[in-house]
């Protein structure tokens, strides 16, 4: 049991939100002007920058190419000044590259892949603040980026990382106390070292299709079913936040430009 | 750097805008392009600041830890930078790709900063010969619009004016065994002082002329630059000539004169700027990279 409650009584966690509450999400497309697409997401304290170049022809050897669909190609770093102990390599370790193939996997499912055979595309995501969730805020930074870069998609893939805590000793709700743990949909840093339970899904949100769907410390069959359904509906609210900011950016950059010009 | 391809026909044009005093982009020789600075951008670092010359991006986080002073300078803390070249900024710095790049700003730096008078590590010792701090300033370029050195070399001193560092409350030494308190305030911090700290001033020979703050495609027309370190009272700390072209003396004489006088002007600049910054205080709207 961790060394605190990650849930007060009265059912608020340590940063005062509810159990189903995201943090809130600012983000921003085109930050760049070289990639073909980029984008800059802060999912609470959670900072990362994404840029994306392609489609195009096949970088390095050859023998890389796919003759059927597009090679999609991720590189997941972190600033050495984006962790609370500095980080020695921003790439390169065990983790990053664990999560750089979490991302292909990712994209591989959401991208149209078909639609170029024998070329590239890359994403490239860099975490400039860490304060967990940090592939969901890749995979969301990530989806804007290739939007902005006007990649065809199947539909948006976002993601969600979700903490199971234990219920709180006391509650004034005591039907609640009698359901056990309670899943904190994305979860911070904080709550994802308490040595509870997480899960950290991507989904096709519309549809309700996992691309990805991992889970961390032992979680018992009985929980999974409630705590996948709070991760989906963290997706699917995440997509919203999305939607809003592309059609937010589609109906503004057209004027912005018009009227520098 | 950034790979571009530029035609025949496009360099010929640069090289006579140069050669006309009226470059690409309207400026002429000795100017530079618009520059932007925001300081506490990453509150996980002790001291950040990003700087955005106009198309060049970069991100400067500084964060501090105790370690041992080295035996032959048992009075100094240490200071080391780490540059680290994003695969945003190009697809060719995946992987290790921009290891080289970065070795080469890394070092510059550290030459530049490595002069006594330059930047005082003594005020980073806390037990002489026991213990002091170690200041790493880590660099991480986002986008390569030109002009690296001096983007990096603004956003590093920036980032160092921004860096608080716990004040200690006590340090003793009791049977050998070091014991640090460190302050319980978190607003009880000291500052470094980065007033003779230099800036990097780029001059890139194009043609015959030298110009200042290159794009990309002007430093893709040129085969030689002569980066220079210069302080606030005009002191020229490091120079380094690079590319794979070569320079005759003179001309290497009427740069150092240029840049030097160049470099007077942006460490008063900058110099200005972070006071506006830092007297907006606590309340100072913030950015990012939202804006």
């Amino acid at each position: 049991m961790a060394g605190f409650d990650l849930l007060s009584d009265q059912g608020l966690r340590l940063d005062g939100r509810r159990s189903n509450e995201l943090r809130k999400i600012q983000c921003k497309l085109g930050v760049f002007s070289q990639p073909d697409g980029s984008s800059y997401l802060e999912q609470g304290n959670t900072k990362v920058l994404a840029a994306v170049y392609g489609p195009h022809e096949i970088r390095g050897s050859r023998a890389k190419r796919l003759l059927d669909q597009v090679l999609v190609n991720c590189q997941y770093s972190m600033a050495t000044f984006s962790t609370g102990e500095r980080k020695r390599r921003p790439r390169g370790d065990r983790k990053s590259q664990e999560m750089s193939s979490h991302l292909r996997q990712t994209f591989e499912a959401a991208i149209k892949t078909e639609l170029y055979p024998r070329s590239q595309i890359d994403i490239f995501v860099e975490v400039l603040q860490a304060d967990g969730g940090n592939y969901s805020a890749c995979v969301n930074a990530a989806t804007l980026a290739l939007v902005d870069a006007g990649i065809p998609l199947h539909e948006y893939v976002t993601s969600c990382t979700t903490v199971l805590a234990p219920p709180p000793a006391t509650s004034w709700d005591d039907e609640k106390l009698e359901e056990g743990e309670i899943a904190l949909v994305d979860a911070s840093h904080r709550e994802e070292t308490s040595g509870s339970p997480t899960l950290t899904v991507a989904a096709l949100a519309d549809s309700g299709r996992l691309v990805l769907c991992q889970v961390g410390q032992r979680l018992h069959l009985d929980r999974m079913n409630r705590a996948l359904e709070r991760a989906l509906q963290g997706c699917k609210d995440v997509r919203d936040v999305l939607d809003e900011a592309v059609r937010d950016h589609l109906a503004n950059c057209g004027i912005s430009e018009a009227a520098s010009s | 750097m950034a790979l571009k391809l530029l035609s025949d026909a496009e360099k010929v044009f640069i090289l006579h805008g140069v050669k006309d005093d009226f470059r690409c982009d309207g400026r002429t020789r000795q100017e530079y392009r618009p520059i932007e600075v925001e300081t506490e951008i990453v509150s996980n670092a002790s001291g950040s600041a990003r700087v955005r010359l106009a198309n060049t991006d970069i991100l400067v986080g500084v964060k501090t830890e105790i370690d041992t002073p080295s035996p032959t300078k048992p009075n100094e803390g240490k200071l080391e930078f780490f540059v680290d070249c994003s695969a945003n900024a190009t697809p060719a710095f995946e992987g290790r790709g921009g290891e080289e790049l970065a070795t080469e700003i890394s070092n510059t730096l550290s030459k530049a900063y490595l002069c006594e008078t330059v930047f005082d590590l003594q005020s980073l010792c806390i037990l002489p010969g026991q213990q002091c701090w170690k200041l790493y300033v880590d660099i991480l370029i986002l986008e390569c619009g030109g002009n690296l050195f001096d983007g990096v070399s603004l956003a590093v001193k920036s980032a160092i004016y921004n860096t608080k560092v716990p004040r200690i409350a006590s340090a003793t030494i009791d049977g050998g065994v070091v014991d640090l308190q460190l302050s319980d305030d978190p607003y009880d911090f000291q500052t470094l002082d980065v007033s003779s700290a230099p800036v990097l001033v780029t001059l890139t020979k194009i043609g015959e002329r030298c110009v200042v703050d290159p794009t990309a495609e002007e430093e893709a027309c040129s085969l030689v630059s002569v980066v220079l370190a210069v302080t606030e009272k005009g002191r020229c700390v490091t120079t380094l000539v690079r590319g794979e072209g070569s320079l005759h003396e003179d001309t290497l004489i009427d740069m150092l004169k240029v840049g030097t006088s160049l470099g007077i002007e942006m460490n008063k600049a900058l110099k200005a700027a972070l006071k506006l910054e830092q007297s907006k205080g606590e309340n100072k709207e913030r950015f990012g990279f939202l804006k």
